[in-house]
């Protein structure tokens, strides 16, 4: 059953042409012990039919640690965006953006947001941050807290 | 959140995540989240709502300081 409205649907996809890169929606996913796995593969699956630029990767948590280590996931369900970029011989390059918990609600717009950044849309950031981001050079994790509503 | 994800699309260095409150409430004890949004910084710096991009970018770059 579709989640999304057929309005919604073609909003997205009018969304999505801006895409000029393939994105990789991986995620990492459990059987026992993870309320909200279904329902986020549900919602991931909404997207893939909305653009030809969209994939959806399953990583097991369980079965497949070395994966998710590799990212740094230790927690499902997990969404780690990536994207393929020319410049990188096929390998597709890690966003850093991740979202922790099903992309429902008010999350699911932030993952829009997300996925058209990682697609190639301009950076929102004035040139003042970056340029403060280009001085970083301890690596930092934000964890952002939300709720669905 | 938006902000946060455009940094780490940025920055090399940084990495965003969303957490959802409610379903990991371990995580939401461990931060003392009341209210969101909370972002937490390298466990050291704590940010108590919605900011301008400046002052966050200001408060979150805190935590990158030597």
């Amino acid at each position: 059953m579709a989640l999304l409205s057929p309005a919604d649907q073609q909003a997205l996809r009018d969304a999505f042409l801006q895409l000029s890169r393939r994105v990789r929606l991986v995620f990492f996913t459990q059987t026992i012990g993870c309320d909200t796995c279904v329902q986020t593969r549900e919602i991931l699956d909404e997207l893939p039919p909305l653009s030809d630029k969209l994939v959806v990767e399953e990583v097991n948590l369980v079965l497949e640690k070395d994966k998710a280590a590799q990212f740094g996931v230790d927690r499902a369900p997990t969404i780690a965006l990536l994207y393929d970029d020319p410049d990188s011989n096929g390998e597709p390059k890690d966003s850093r953006i991740r979202f922790l918990g099903a992309p429902a609600g008010y999350e699911f717009a932030s993952l829009v947001h997300a996925v058209l950044l990682a697609g190639g849309r301009t950076p929102m950031l004035g040139p003042g941050t970056l340029e403060k981001l280009a001085a970083v050079e301890k690596p930092l994790t934000m964890q952002v807290f939300t709720t669905p509503t | 959140m938006s902000l946060a994800h455009e940094m780490a699309f940025a920055s090399p260095n940084i990495t965003a995540v969303a957490v959802e409150a409610t379903e990991f409430p371990d995580l939401a004890r461990k931060y003392h989240v009341s209210g969101v949004p909370k972002t937490v910084v390298n466990d050291e710096v704590e940010i108590l709502g919605a900011l301008p991009e400046d002052a966050f970018v200001e408060q979150a770059l805190t935590a990158a300081r030597p």
